[in-house]
């Protein structure tokens, strides 16, 4: 039975919310969206007629923390109507159905929609062993990926296992875990952070929602509008660090004093997030606020960059006390020692061509006057 | 002691301006990238003020290595142009061993450098040819930190240079990478300028014919019997 989906505004409606809410929910959608104030209008019009794209939440390996994040959005509207109405499509965590009538209901959403459904993944796939480390009703995470990312318009991988694997695909990666990306042919939005921030969740899908395309990606996949700059471009801590004044250690003195954590091991210079202007729980606060250093969370391969209290991670295969630079003043040594070792052999064997040399020169004749006068 | 005994020399032009200035333009960028790179990774505890706008000391070493990096880069590019329209001795192919004479050279080299079962070879007025094959791979490095040093800039800059190198974060990984290998390499260059600075000497002393002077004024000496 093919139901016909509400529009924002219709489903907004039957949430009880009013035309007011419906308003501010339109000028967030459209500030995140990078409208102009001139073109709310056509915004408002899209969100009352426009039917609501369904949307699909599969779940593989993963702590479902996105989830949990997701609900934490500041803007509820969003994932009131949108979580709500996902929920009754498909999404394990939250549906009412259970067993066969779950499939039955992701199949029909599916199949009704075609081309038309958002697919959002959260958790990484298992490639090891035919997949059987992660199996649904029966079948392999990498089955059900491929034939949910087929007819779908848009795909977006949520927080950092789906993006690049996060910690299940750290070193040794038992179970060859692989982000979706790399799996499925079609363009994925990442939205890596472990987990991403509610707020940003809400930005992307309500882009992908209302606007019907993908945001600007940068490099990695990530929609620039959130992912373009570092936590340390705009972390209110920066002074410090361009006066080079920083915390040493985590009881001193600079701590209380809220100077740069850098020493201290943050990875803010390496990691591009919008914690630091977003921030969490409803702006609350974001690590480096509540004094600890960024650990990267949405940056490729984050777990195997450790460990986290150093800025620069263990040289590979020396053990996790080896940085760069003990590897490089050994070397350094070695090669200082190499060579007073190498200048004392040469004075040694080459003692005899040197001598030689110092018989055959010229050292009894001064060089001739011009003039000649004796 | 009698005269008869000492041979002519003659002098010969090696290095022209171009790869003398290029030569110690580069050194002391090298160097200082050495310190200020190692100052941005391992910072002092310098604090001589209690406000972060009274001072800037950390900015001033990341604003030190940036610029030298831009005048490191450009200085590289020229001696790449000079290996094309240089004397034979500035050449791109002394650099590179494709002959079967170089590759005995590089042999006989060894033999004077590290095995010192010969006291001294027929080596090239120019740069020997085991000295050529190891500037290559220092070029090679110098380019990798170029990629890298700029690729983590871009996200810092606005201009267009450092832009062209912005593909290098995703091919590596991330900036994490990126920064975690620019650091790495930095100790390549320390190794290479005790290496390097050792044996020109070591050459001066055992070849006799004036190598550290020639990078400050062009000449070396090489005695009459050779160059007939
Ligand atoms: C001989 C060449 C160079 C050496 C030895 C060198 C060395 C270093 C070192 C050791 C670091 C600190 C890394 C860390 O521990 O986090 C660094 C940082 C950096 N270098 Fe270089 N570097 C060189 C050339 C360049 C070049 C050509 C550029 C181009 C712009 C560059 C740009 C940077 C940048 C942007 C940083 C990060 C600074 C920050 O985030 O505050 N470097 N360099
Ligand atoms: C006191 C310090 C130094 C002295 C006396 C010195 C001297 C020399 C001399 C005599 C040569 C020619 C060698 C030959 O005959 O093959 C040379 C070449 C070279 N040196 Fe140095 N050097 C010094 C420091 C450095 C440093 C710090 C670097 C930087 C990494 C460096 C990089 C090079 C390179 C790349 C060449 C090849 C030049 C070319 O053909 O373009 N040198 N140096
Ligand atoms: S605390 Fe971290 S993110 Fe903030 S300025 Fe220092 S290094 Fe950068
Ligand atoms: S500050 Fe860094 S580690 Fe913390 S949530 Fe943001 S990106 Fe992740």
């Amino acid at each position: 039975m093919v139901k016909k989906l509400p529009s924002i505004w219709e489903a907004m409606q039957t949430k009880g919310y009013s035309r007011r809410d419906f308003m501010r929910f339109c000028s967030m959608a459209a500030a995140v969206a990078g409208v102009k104030v001139s073109g709310m209008a056509s915004v408002v019009h899209a969100f009352e007629k426009k039917p609501r794209p369904p949307v699909v939440w599969l779940h593989f390996q993963e702590c479902t923390c996105c989830s949990e994040s997701f609900i934490r959005s500041s803007h509820p509207i969003v994932s009131d109507v949108v979580f709500d109405y996902l929920s009754l499509d498909y999404t394990e965590t939250l549906q009412a159905a259970a067993g066969h009538q779950a499939e039955k209901c992701l199949h029909d959403t599916m199949k009704n929609n075609a081309g038309k459904y958002i697919l959002l993944v959260e958790g990484s796939v298992p490639m090891k062993d035919d997949g059987v480390y992660c199996t649904i009703g029966g079948r392999s995470a990498e089955d059900i990926l491929k034939e949910a990312a087929k007819d779908a318009a848009a795909v977006i991988a949520w927080g950092s296992c789906a993006s690049n694997g996060c910690i299940q695909a750290a070193n040794p990666n038992p179970t060859n875990a692989t982000p979706i990306h790399k799996i499925i042919s079609k363009p994925v939005i990442n939205v890596p952070g472990c987990p991403p921030i509610g707020d940003v969740m809400t930005a992307v899908i309500t882009h992908v929602l209302v606007f019907g395309k993908i945001p600007d990606l940068d490099g990695q996949g990530r929609p620039k509008e959130f992912y373009g700059r570092r936590v340390h471009d705009t972390c209110y801590r920066r002074p410090y660090y361009d006066a080079g004044m920083f915390v040493e250690a985590w009881d001193d003195d600079k701590a209380r004093k809220g100077y740069c954590l850098y020493k201290m091991g943050c990875r803010g210079p390496v990691t591009y997030n919008a914690c630091s202007v977003t921030r969490w729980n409803e702006g609350t606060s974001y690590p480096i606020q509540s004094g600890h250093g960024c650990i990267g969370c949405s940056e490729n391969g984050f777990w195997d960059n450790g460990p986290f209290y150093r800025h620069l991670a263990s040289f590979p295969g020396f053990g996790i006390e080896t940085t760069a630079d003990t590897v490089g003043t050994v070397v350094g040594v070695a090669a200082a020692a190499g060579v007073t070792a190498h200048a004392v052999t040469t004075h040694i064997r080459k003692k005899k061509i040197v001598n030689d040399r110092i018989e055959r020169s010229v050292t009894d004749r001064e060089p001739k006057k011009e003039g000649g006068e004796e | 002691m009698a005269d008869t005994q000492a041979v002519s020399f003659y002098r010969v032009y090696v290095w022209q301006v171009p790869v003398r200035l290029y030569h110690w333009l580069n050194a002391i960028c090298v160097l200082v990238l050495i310190v200020t790179g190692f100052l941005i990774g391992k910072p002092l505890a310098i604090i001589y003020s209690t406000e972060a706008y009274q001072q800037y000391w950390f900015g001033t070493v990341r604003f030190i290595h940036f610029v030298t990096a831009f005048i490191f880069f450009f200085n590289f590019l020229i001696r790449i142009y000079w290996g094309f329209v240089g004397n034979k001795y500035a050449r791109w192919n002394n650099f590179i061993p494709f002959k079967k004479a170089h590759f005995e050279e590089i042999k006989e080299v060894l033999k004077v450098d590290i095995l010192q079962s010969k006291a001294q070879g027929i080596i090239s007025i120019g740069h020997n040819m085991l000295a050529g094959v190891t500037y290559f791979l220092s070029f090679l490095v110098f380019l990798f930190q170029v990629c890298t040093g700029f690729a983590l800039y871009s996200s810092m800059s606005g201009s267009f240079l450092p832009k062209l190198f912005a593909w290098v974060i995703p091919a590596m990984g991330g900036d994490f990478a990126v920064r975690q290998w620019h650091h790495i390499f930095m100790w390549f260059f320390v190794v290479f300028t005790i290496i390097h600075v050792y044996l020109v000497f070591y050459h001066d002393y055992v070849e006799g014919r004036g190598t550290t002077s020639s990078m400050v004024g062009g000449w070396k000496f090489e005695r009459e019997d050779v160059l007939k």
